[in-house]
């Protein structure tokens, strides 16, 4: 029990090998997956770049959004929430082998995506790709999440409940219900089922999932991480208790209508397309709600972004999550969207989020809890995270700001009409004056994960360093 | 939409919003710690301390005014069975964008529509809006040069499985073609598909065949193909079988040999489908369309001279 920091008056220490496992796959899944990402990126700007069926653009694109959203940044939850929900309840984990089958049962789940999306079989909805009998696998995994977390809060040895373990458990207890109700489907083979929603109904449980897997896996959970590291890393209180009520509140109950926004002017009925829509702006001020608290909190402690790369980290995190907060609700507005839809414009958007917002806030947060994880007080190198930070920063506006030129162009070109009413562009137009778009989109897809492979060499240096301190005593919980 | 389940979203919608105003109500009037600093709420979590500081002024004021505009929008627009104070639809919206188009836009179409098909490409006006629907509707199969590809025909030469008059390139365009050729290969045999096939190399004048092969091909072709193909390998436009004798081929496969090709179609059949763009385009265009695909053959006919 080298590594485990004992709780407070009792002889129970934390349970840190879980945390230790998924934290290091974390960076592992998070380089696989976005590898597989400047892979695609590269195939879209080079088309001689697809081979075969197992390497092409059409299967491993599948293959990345589930290695960035479930792999990498599933395993960044996992690991923050154990850790978090440990130290803020000090209490150990509940429920010890449930644990560890969270831990293996998920890296089951995506060696086995990482199989079959190839292969080609999916169910082909997109963030639910995977066949009934994983699906199976993920539900059993996430029961045993919820019952390790929910476990581990009623150990607690604090009288309330920290707001950041409010976000995680709205994250677990809704994607369960989220997995659960999209994937309901007949088998008719091993590997093949149909949904049982017919027609426009299976599009509005699809995007109802869709936009929540967003809403809860994207923003709640990183929410809760949120509230944990910034706070922690900057060690200034939380701004505003009532806030961080109204904006929790708010937020999760507002998510849950706003997935009809990704069907406007489809078959949809014309009420649900409002309502998906009207829910959307209003879902801009409590997700606001969450920036304000997380850049108030720095109220006071602005200075520490001076020499703290792990604390930039955090704040550029919060920053991309307004941006893309701001732009989500904007393109949902039929008007915004008869521009946006079906174009690049929604890749930046998704990428704001995924680059900027949770892939920032994660990295900032492995960059505190490894070390802490392997009995050392900081990183190998704080000098090291300062380039990654540059590289990510850099990495992210490359990706989004080409996105957002391509995306807005497309709208354009594909409502350009010439004097006789025809379209003044064929589509194949719009796609060749996307190209150095996309070839700015690798560029900084390379920045980024180039970034990615310095902080793998950071923390392995860092892991490699706690040989030397295993004999020394473990530190003590704050 | 039953009024059941049309009171049942107004009602939840509605419901839901109030409980919203009660969130921010009941949250807003939480009694003030004093101003930052002064107090926090006593909880503390590894270390973690909150402060209470009222909610910000303007965040405050852009909550109520997106509720406000919610409710507005939603009074305004369709809820359930409610059409909403301005009565809008989606498919209204589209009729009135129809309507709008064809007052802009229809006496073009209806000018360039009454010339004959074959007039039109003296029309300089014609051979525009023709070039535009062909690379927004046609491009795809038959390439932006309307060369065709495999299995797609080329459009440029005077090459033409149904015809190539202003009248009839507009009947393939109005209601489509389906091209079959039946699989021969279980009624002719291996040996058999092996000998048609070498009388058709020697039919489009190729220069490797086996002359003993092809007039065993011969018989085997009078007696199963000419009733399509015609007797001398012509082929029938009214059909739409292909003239066999003038070496274009539409189902020639990149990368293999023309002979490999011939026998592949004799054994498996083909089955070649023009869509129907009366549906799409309306007889207007696809009269424009017909127009713009007859003068690519004539300019290609006409180069030579």
């Amino acid at each position: 029990m080298s590594h485990a920091s004992p709780v407070n008056e009792v002889n129970e220490t934390y349970n840190y090998t879980v945390v230790r496992q998924f934290s290091i796959m974390t960076v592992v899944w998070g380089i696989i997956g976005m590898l597989v990402g400047v892979i695609i990126a590269a195939q879209l700007a080079f088309p001689e770049l697809n081979f075969g069926p197992y390497f092409h653009f059409g299967r491993l694109r599948p293959l990345h959004t589930n290695a960035v959203i479930f792999a990498f940044g599933g395993c960044a939850l996992f690991a923050t929430s154990y850790y978090v929900v440990q130290r803020t309840t000090q209490a150990r984990l509940a429920f010890e082998g449930l644990a560890k089958f969270t831990f293996w049962g998920w890296q089951a789940v995506i060696v086995a995506a990482v199989i079959t999306l190839p292969l080609g079989m999916t169910s082909a909805k997109e963030y639910a790709e995977l066949e009934w009998p994983i699906d199976i696998l993920i539900a059993m995994v996430w029961l045993s999440y919820l019952a390790v977390f929910v476990g581990t809060i009623h150990r607690r040895r604090t009288s309330h409940i920290y707001v950041g373990n409010w976000f995680y458990l709205a994250f677990i207890i809704t994607v369960a219900v989220l997995h659960v109700v999209n994937n309901i489907s007949i088998p008719v083979s091993l590997f093949k089922a149909y949904s049982v929603y017919p027609g426009t109904m299976d599009a509005m449980v699809q995007w109802w999932y869709g936009h929540n897997a967003v809403g809860f896996f994207l923003t709640a959970g990183f929410l809760g991480m949120m509230y944990y590291y910034v706070p922690k890393q900057a060690e200034r209180p939380v701004y505003s208790y009532r806030l961080s009520i109204v904006h929790f509140w708010a937020l999760i109950a507002i998510y849950m209508w706003a997935g009809g926004h990704h069907l406007h002017y489809s078959a949809l009925p014309d009420w649900a397309q409002n309502l998906g829509m009207v829910m959307s702006v209003i879902l801009l001020v409590p997700s606001w709600g969450g920036m304000i608290n997380g850049m108030m909190t720095l109220s006071g402690a602005w200075h520490k972004l001076r020499t703290d790369p792990i604390l930039r980290f955090l704040v550029v995190s919060l920053s991309f999550y307004g941006m893309a907060t701001f732009e989500g609700p904007m393109m949902a507005i039929k008007m915004v969207n008869a521009l946006s839809h079906n174009t690049d414009w929604t890749i930046g958007h998704v990428h704001s989020g995924a680059l900027g917002w949770v892939a920032m806030i994660s990295i900032g947060a492995m960059y505190h809890t490894i070390p802490r994880l392997f009995g050392q007080t900081q990183m190998y190198s704080i000098s090291l995270i300062n380039v990654h930070f540059w590289l990510a920063t850099i990495g992210t506006v490359l990706y989004i700001a080409a996105m957002w030129v391509n995306g807005i162009m497309q709208g354009m070109m594909w409502r350009a009409v010439n004097t006789d009413g025809s379209l003044m562009y064929s589509f194949i137009q719009g796609v060749d004056a996307s190209w150095g778009g996309y070839v700015v989109r690798l560029i900084g897809g390379l920045v980024f994960l180039s970034g990615m492979l310095i902080m793998a060499y950071n923390v392995w240096r860092t892991v490699r360093n706690d040989q030397a301190t295993q004999a020394e005593p473990a530190p003590q919980a704050a | 939409m039953s009024s059941f389940w049309s009171f049942y979203i107004i009602a939840i919608t509605t419901i839901f919003l109030v409980g919203i105003v009660a969130l921010i109500h009941f949250t807003r009037r939480m009694p003030d710690p004093g101003g930052e600093g002064a107090q926090t709420t006593g909880h503390q979590f590894d270390g973690i301390e909150e402060y209470n500081n009222p909610l910000p002024k303007w965040w405050l004021n852009l909550f109520w005014a997106t509720i406000i505009f919610a409710v507005g929008y939603l009074i305004a627009m369709p809820v359930g069975n409610w059409k909403g104070l301005l009565g809008w639809s989606s498919v209204g919206q589209l009729t009135e964008d129809q309507v709008e188009h064809e007052r802009r836009y229809g006496e073009i179409y209806q000018r360039l529509a009454s010339i004959p098909v074959e007039e039109l490409k003296d029309n300089p006006q014609a051979m525009r809006v023709g070039a535009r629907l062909f690379e927004d509707n046609c491009a795809l199969c038959h390439g932006q040069a309307a060369t065709g590809s495999y299995g797609f025909p080329n459009l440029t030469d005077d090459d033409w499985l149904y015809g190539g008059s202003g009248d009839t390139i507009k009947t393939t365009l109005m209601a489509g073609r389906s091209g079959q050729m039946p699989a021969w290969g279980d009624a002719l045999g291996a040996a058999g598909v092996r000998a048609v096939t070498e009388y058709v190399m020697q039919l489009s004048g190729q220069d490797d065949v086996n002359t003993s092969l092809a007039s065993q091909g011969q018989a085997l072709f009078n007696a199963s193909c000419v009733a399509c193909h015609s007797q001398d390998g012509t082929g029938n436009q009214a059909l739409g079988a292909p003239n066999l004798t003038d070496n274009i081929w539409l189902y020639h496969i990149p990368g293999e040999t023309l002979r490999a090709s011939v026998q592949h179609t004799l054994e498996q059949g083909r089955s070649g489908r023009m869509p129907a763009w009366s549906g799409v385009l309306g007889e207007e265009r696809v009269h424009i369309l017909a127009g713009y695909v007859y003068s690519l053959s004539q300019e290609q006919a006409q180069d030579p001279q």
